[in-house]
């Protein structure tokens, strides 16, 4: 799944970040790597771009973005 | 000596580097980007000078901000660098020291918000900090202004050692098995360019292609390199980018754990989660943002522009009436006096009359945008501004231009983007600007007035729509490609630092009275001369011989397929460009009436059509000339500006044609 599709509050590891060039480098350089652990905070009053969680810092982006980060929800404990 | 300060955004910079530097600051160009970047001494230090680069995130070659920040560091190479990183978030901020580092540049690095890392109850060991990277480490508050001297005193020692940092990564595996390789095979290359052989390698791995193309790597070179990278992919499973990122994510999660001792409570976080709920929430966001725009605005153009500026115009009509006696108890000649008082004076106290609005509108936005709301901002209007090809971002600037062009456009400045920049700089004229009130005021009141509100509004909506029009043409064709991408931190809300924003209020101030000080005051020389000459350089009684008239007389048919052909509409078309208020005021010189028997006038000159159709021109054509000078300002470039302006008065024409001939067909 990709990280838009996560519910507000969920948390999530990321497993892969597509796309390309420079957009994709930005999201890498603000720690958008695999294997990071992240948040679904928050969605915008209408109801994009999203807020996430992610290296303790509040990060905001567009779920057209969103789409190009796979995540893997952490199993129920 | 040369130091530059580099920290992402949000850190505290501009508030560090105004504790280094005291007042004495001035902007530098830099050839290319609007991106201002300002320098200053360092306080109490001979010859040593900071550079405040760009807050950014990383050393990319991809916005403006990290093209200027990275080719400084890269190409200027300074003496030292001064890293200044938030201290309450170590582990995103230690991502940009970890390529300042790689650059081997002498670096000192600022660990500020100590005092929130002390009330957070979070434990940072500062020495093993230090061991990690290198670099020494001084624990600051530039908010608070504690650790200044000591930042000051061990920054001249690395500066005059030129000691390297001796920062070691603690890379293993793959990728620094492919680094060592990579830098002994492009050491010659890199030697040449004046790079750290290891710094290209990292690099090239990474693909930085202004890297690789400085390096001029051999054909078989390039070969071996992504035998090498192959290698790399291979081994890790992941591509080459991702392969370098997570190197430094990797170093700084060792260094993380080993040097924060507590994580504390963080305390500004909550209180930030706490105030978001509200101002992003779901409901109430827009209202709230509205409103403090309405608050903003009825401060800003309510308040101050009724009483400051009033009270200014008033101060400095005063002034001109005393320089005008002066002159002729002086005797002086009477075109002397009217260039002096008309001419001089008046170009002064018009961009004197532009201060109070300015110093306050900025105040204000500066401490919206240090609280950390604008983020907030983007945040909650980007999808709209979307449609329109831009960002949230853009939405203030475009809000002021409903007062003035003038501070809207220098408002742009929080848009990191230099494409949505340009796109809102080419936007904001067409918001209706306060200026144009009078003009609609007395044209509704003459031929609209039972539906005086309605075509009121019909203006500023139509300024909204050909504005949005322009933009989704102007994408298409000039501006193609997607808005910038749109990956921004939250930053926690912070009180604003006091210094801070005087400064930044000062700065704007500055910039306004300096750069367009000359353009104004040449320009309303100009309107007098040509308002108060003829031809045949001799003084006329009645403006109706003047240069200018002549002029209109000459240029007014062009405006007959839009109704409004007499040259009296012309020239205050033209005087307009001094101030939009100009329009009402030159018509009723022209007309030889008062601006109340005006409406009299204008209602025996036009039909209600073609009144619509001036106002419509008026409304959308070419702002003041004030604002052509800041635009020009802004962009650096006079001929962008002046074509920004010729194209901007083109649809002017265009919209007000198409209007008046529907309406014809309409009517018949």
């Amino acid at each position: 799944m990709t990280l838009d599709a996560l519910q507000t509050g969920e948390k999530a590891k990321i497993t892969k970040v597509e796309g390309e060039g420079s957009m994709r480098k930005r999201l890498l350089d603000m720690g958008l790597t695999p294997g990071t652990n992240i948040t679904l905070f928050k969605k915008a009053p209408m109801g994009d771009p999203i807020e996430i969680v992610v290296r303790g810092y509040h990060l905001t982006l567009r779920i057209s973005d969103a789409r190009k980060i796979f995540v893997a929800k952490e199993s129920a404990k | 000596m040369n130091i530059a300060l580099i920290g992402n955004q949000n850190c505290g910079k501009t508030t560090l580097f105004n504790r280094l530097t005291g007042s004495r600051q001035k902007v530098g160009n830099f050839p290319g980007v609007t991106v201002d970047v300002a320098s200053g001494p360092l306080r109490g230090k001979k010859g040593f000078t900071i550079v405040d680069l760009p807050g950014v995130y990383s050393l990319s070659p991809y916005s403006n901000e990290e093209k200027v920040t990275r080719d400084y560091l890269f190409k200027s190479r300074p003496d030292c660098v001064i890293n200044i990183l938030d201290a309450t978030n170590l582990n995103r901020n230690l991502y940009l020291t970890m390529q300042v580092l790689e650059t081997q540049t002498p670096t000192i690095v600022a660990l500020n918000m100590m005092d929130d890392v002390k009330a957070n109850g979070m434990v940072i060991d500062i020495e093993k900090l230090s061991e990690y990277l290198g670099v020494v480490v001084v624990p600051i508050s530039a908010a608070k202004n504690q650790g200044i001297e000591e930042l000051i005193e061990h920054c001249v020692k690395v500066c005059l050692a030129k000691e390297k940092n001796t920062f070691k990564d603690r890379c293993e595996g793959p990728i620094h098995t492919a680094i060592h390789s990579i830098s002994h095979l492009v050491e010659t290359n890199a030697a040449k360019a004046g790079l750290p052989a290891k710094f290209s390698a990292i690099r090239i791995i990474e693909n930085d292609a202004e890297i690789i193309e400085e390096l001029r790597l051999a054909p078989n070179q390039v070969e071996i390199i992504n035998h090498f990278v192959e290698d790399l992919e291979k081994a890790l499973g992941t591509d080459r980018e991702s392969a370098v990122v997570d190197m430094r994510y990797g170093n700084i999660e060792v260094i993380c754990a080993d040097v924060i001792k507590k994580y504390g409570d963080n305390k500004s976080q909550r209180r930030t989660d706490k105030i978001d709920k509200i101002l992003t929430h779901k409901v109430f966001a827009l209202p709230i943002f509205i409103g403090i725009m309405g608050l903003i605005f009825y401060i800003t153009f309510g308040i101050v522009g009724k009483y400051a500026t009033d009270g200014m115009s008033i101060l400095m009509d005063m002034a001109g009436e005393g320089l005008k006696s002066l002159l002729v108890s002086l005797q002086v000649s009477d075109w002397l006096v009217g260039l002096v008082v008309d001419g001089i004076f008046a170009g002064i106290s018009s961009v004197l009359s532009f201060l109070p609005t300015i110093i306050v509108l900025f105040l204000l936005l500066s401490i919206v945008e240090d609280t950390g709301y604008m983020a907030r901002v983007a945040f909650i209007m980007d999808k709209l501004l979307r449609k329109i090809g831009l960002s949230g971002r853009s939405i203030v600037p475009m809000l002021i231009g409903f007062g003035c062009s003038v501070p809207a456009y220098m408002s742009t400045r929080t848009i990191s983007s230099e494409r949505d920049r340009k796109l809102t700089l080419l936007m904001v004229p067409f918001m209706s600007c306060n200026a144009k009130v009078p003009v609609y005021a007395i044209i509704t009141m003459t031929f609209f007035q039972k539906y005086q509100a309605l075509v009121m509004l019909f203006m500023y909506v139509l300024g909204i729509v050909v504005g949005i029009l322009y933009a989704l043409i102007l994408q298409k064709t000039k501006f193609k490609g997607s808005s910038a991408p749109f990956v921004m931190e939250l930053p926690p809300y912070r009180l604003p630092s006091g210094k801070t924003v005087i400064m930044y209020m000062w700065d704007k101030a500055k910039g306004f009275i300096v750069k367009a000080f000359t353009v104004i005051l040449v320009a309303s020389v100009a309107v007098w001369f040509l308002t108060n000459v003829s031809f045949t350089f001799s003084m006329v009684e009645d403006t109706g011989d003047s240069i200018l008239a002549m002029i209109s007389k000459w240029i007014s048919p062009i405006f007959a397929p839009l109704g409004f052909g007499d040259w009296r509409l012309t020239t205050s078309l033209i005087a307009g460009l001094s101030a939009k208020e100009a329009v009402v005021s030159t018509l009723a010189i022209l007309f030889n009436v008062t601006q109340a028997e005006l409406p009299a006038a204008l209602g025996g000159l036009m039909s209600p059509l073609q009144a619509l159709s001036f106002l419509i021109f008026v409304s959308l054509y070419m702002p003041c000339l004030a604002a052509f000078a800041t635009l020009r300002k802004e962009v650096k470039s006079t001929g962008y500006a002046v074509l920004a302006m010729a194209l901007q008065t083109f649809i002017a024409y265009i919209v007000a044609l198409v209007i008046y001939t529907f309406g014809l067909l309409v009517t018949l």
